[in-house]
């Protein structure tokens, strides 16, 4: 008993204390990749690279729609180095949980060059900025109701266990989840939220359904990694659905692949409007 | 090591006649002998009783347009012989049968139904013919047929999932656990039937996370295929991504630069003692040892973290490629690696003497859910429950891949098989591999990390292994035109060694379940694909 004690007081406290202060990703870590839409000559090279078709092409006579879809992205940095024009970066932001499909989605239009390349830029739409505004009625709401304890019953509906080693690190003493009232249970009928990891195979709806049917309300769910927002490389097929919103009605969903814990710690705070408090 | 070797054809063709067709030298790593037809029984028990073969993993193709019948492939390896054999039998599509092997060989029961459920081909004297890949509710459908197109929608789930055998008796009672478990841990179904606390019978229904992967490769260009092989199962990303790419690798006879060849080998150790180090903080955590277990964790998140600043990833996602790795070593890199392995080393010492000081631990743990040494043997136990068993198998040892050949290193292993021995089998795996990467890290990492891409020459097949933290994964190929594949079988270690668990836990009380599952702690989703 006491080297147990010994060994705990030598340790020390290791937990971290994001999200208060800004968390320390190494310099290597493949976040957001951002566009440089004015920049970029061919998206084409991306396009081709990309494992999970979050970069697509799309040519329409002598204009190009090019669409970026960060609940694909796998974040393997291949777009990156496709191409000789630079116009994309990595960069270390994580923090890409969001309420709508559609904020996850940008789309560039460009006038064609004959040899396919881009001419002029003739817009940019992205949906990001409307995340405020469109989520603070409802925000506060579910914040009475959730933001207190919360009680997540995390389900695997299909995924590789890649998500599952990082919500279980959420655990750990030092993400140590528990620090925020927020805790994981055993039984559906004792969650508010279900952290839904996927993509949902042919094999899991029917649990998945049944387990969101065993949740009492009020209840959010998350659909965590690309498998969970969108299918991810494994897409629709004869034994995959795609995203969990196939199945259920998603409030939140957070990117990665899997995502880090700071990622998920983030995309559960903002399920349950507590992120402000930081 | 006595140096083995498989008999040659002519010495085969004089026992089996016309059975016996031709033998061919696919590569270095393996041997084709192809078969007049589907019953290669007699060969079989040749090759297992005469030239102490095991047989390693069992697979069909689709080859009806191109060579008008389905191949089933049964890969052997022999203790000290390097090469693999690969039985090559025709089966022709007009009689869709083979007969099955699971009677006499228990290890590729699931695999042979899997070859059912996905080819349609019939196991003919199978003692379990159910379904296994797909559940009961399925339609009348083989994925794996080339003309199934991947997209086929498929009317939603409706029925009977399985039907379980009934437990009857006075005071036996039927236990179902799953698909949603209490944990945070992947799907699968178990039924256990208790008389009391103790677990008479456990049935398993596993594949509730089929993807369709195998289909899925065939669909994908090699590139993309990569990140399909790093998601078979997350925790091995990296050593099936490897697996993978080694097998492309010798299909189109491309040379790993030396310099790629060590990052493996630091990534896919690095790799293994994440997962063990997690292991045996679970293990502690479900007998109720959880100081252990918070320890545990901080070294794995040491771990993660030094794979993140290493790599960019704390998965190790997103680094191994066709020819090579990603990216080459930056200055400081191998500093910081040396120091965290020193640092780890340390701190690791700590919780085995943590967990060692435990008598209540080592209580709870010796004798509990034991796997005999000679049900190991047939059921084809490979990997950490296999070596604590008496199973004396190590891909790095046995079929030296990446720069294994350059390290010292021993192979533990126990007769026991109960979960204290499994996890000293992961404590002594975790001491080694600090050895291999501290002799890493004594080299020059420096060089060309990744051999010129060029395009991959269609129809040509190739095997790959590694050692994965759980044990033995394959990967075979077929590659096709345009840079894409004809087939690929994956092999998770998972998939012979559910069986272990039924065995291992009979007689156990039901609430030594969970450290008994976790003292293997199998891949649901490597096993599903």
């Amino acid at each position: 008993m006491f080297k147990i004690i010994q060994q705990t007081v030598r340790t020390g406290i290791v937990t971290t204390t994001y999200p208060a202060t800004p968390a320390d990703v190494p310099a290597f870590f493949r976040g957001k990749p951002v566009f440089d839409f004015e920049r970029w000559q061919d998206a084409r090279p991306a396009g081709e690279v990309c494992p999970t078709q979050a970069i697509s092409v799309l040519d329409n006579g002598d204009q190009r729609t090019v669409t970026v879809d960060y609940g694909r992205c796998v974040f393997c940095g291949l777009c990156a180095e496709a191409g000789p024009d630079q116009a994309v970066r990595v960069t270390r932001d994580f923090e890409l949980a969001t309420h709508k499909r559609d904020y996850l989605v940008v789309t560039a239009d460009y006038q064609l060059n004959p040899d396919g390349t881009h001419g002029e830029l003739l817009g940019v739409s992205t949906r990001e900025d409307d995340v405020e505004t469109a989520g603070r009625t409802t925000q506060t709401a579910i914040h009475k109701l959730l933001g207190r304890s919360l009680a997540i019953r995390q389900v695997d509906a299909g995924s590789c266990n890649g998500c599952e080693l990082e919500i279980v690190a959420l655990n750990n003493p030092i993400y140590d989840i528990e620090r925020f009232g927020i805790h994981f249970v055993a039984s559906p009928r004792h969650a508010d939220m279900l952290l839904v990891t996927g993509p949902v195979t042919r094999n899991m709806e029917l649990a998945l359904l049944k387990t969101f049917r065993a949740t009492p309300d009020p209840k959010v769910v998350v659909a965590v990694g690309a498998c969970g927002i969108s299918g991810g490389i494994f897409g629709e097929s004869y034994a995959s659905l795609g995203g969990v919103e196939k199945v259920l009605p998603v409030d939140v969903y957070i990117p990665g692949c899997p995502p880090r814990p700071q990622a998920l710690l983030h995309g559960i705070l903002l399920a349950v409007g507590r992120l402000a408090e930081k | 090591m006595t140096v083995a070797r498989f008999p040659e054809a002519a010495a085969l063709q004089e026992l089996f006649g016309e059975q016996v067709l031709s033998m061919r030298t696919g590569s270095d790593e393996h041997l084709y002998l192809v078969t007049g037809g589907p019953d290669i029984r007699g060969i079989v028990e040749h090759l297992r009783r005469d030239h102490g073969a095991r047989i390693v993993t069992v697979f069909a193709e689709d080859r009806r347009s191109e060579d008008g019948a389905f191949f089933n492939y049964y890969v052997f390896e022999q203790f000290g012989n390097p090469q693999y054999l690969i039985l090559c039998a025709p089966v022709h599509p007009e009689n869709p049968e083979f007969p099955s092997l699971s009677a006499e060989i228990p290890a590729v029961n699931w695999q042979e139904r899997e070859m059912q459920d996905w080819f349609g081909l019939k196991a003919v004297g199978h003692p379990n013919p159910r379904r296994v890949a797909m559940h009961d509710n399925w339609p009348d459908v083989h994925p794996l047929l080339k003309d199934f197109p991947l997209r086929t929608p498929l009317p939603r789930f409706e029925g009977e999932r399985h039907i379980y055998r009934p437990a009857m008796g006075e005071g036996v009672l039927q236990v179902p656990v799953g698909p949603v478990h209490a944990g945070i841990i992947e799907p699968g179904h178990f039924s256990f039937a208790v008389a009391g606390e103790p677990i008479l019978y456990l049935q398993l229904r596993m594949f509730y996370t089929h993807k369709g992967t195998e289909k899925l490769f065939e669909n994908l260009p090699v590139h993309k295929a990569v990140f399909l092989a790093e998601s078979i199962s997350g925790d091995s990303s990296f050593s099936h991504g490897t697996a993978f790419c080694q097998a492309i690798e010798r299909a189109s006879d491309i040379d790993v630069p030396r310099s790629a060849l060590l990052t493996r080998t630091i990534f896919l150790e690095l790799e293994r003692i994440y997962n063990h180090v997690a292991d045996i903080g679970a293990i502690a955590t479900d007998v109720g040892f959880v100081v252990a277990n918070a320890h545990a964790s901080r070294l794995r998140e040491m771990l993660f973290t030094l794979n993140e600043h290493l790599s960019g990833s704390r998965l190790l996602r997103g680094v191994v490629c066709v020819g090579g790795v990603r990216r080459a070593w930056q200055s400081g890199q191998q500093n910081m690696l040396r120091n965290a392995v020193d640092a780890f080393e340390s701190e690791f010492d700590d919780l085995v003497a943590l967990i060692y000081s435990s008598d209540s631990t080592r209580d709870r743990l010796e004798h509990t859910g034991i796997l005999r040494p000679e049900k190991a043997k047939d059921l084809g136990i490979v990997g950490v429950g296999g070596r604590a068993s008496g199973i004396d198998l190590d891909v790095r040892r046995d079929h030296p891949y990446a720069a294994y050949d350059q390290f010292a290193f021993r192979v533990p292993v126990y007769q026991a098989g109960d979960v204290w021995h499994r996890m000293q089998v992961r404590i002594d795996e975790v001491k080694e591999s600090v050895g291999i990467l501290k002799s890493a890290t004594e080299q020059n990492l420096y060089g060309t990390h990744c051999a010129v891409p060029r395009p991959i020459p269609p129809d040509r097949c190739a095997i790959s292994s590694v050692e994965g933290w759980r044990g033995e994964i394959i990967h075979w190929v077929r590659t096709g035109p345009g840079n894409r594949l004809e087939r690929c079988k994956v092999k998770d270690p998972s998939l012979n060694n559910w069986p272990a668990l039924v065995e291992a836990v009979q007689g156990n009380i039901i609430a030594d379940f969970p450290v008994i599952n976790k003292s293997f702690n199998l891949s649901y989703s490597g096993t599903d694909r």
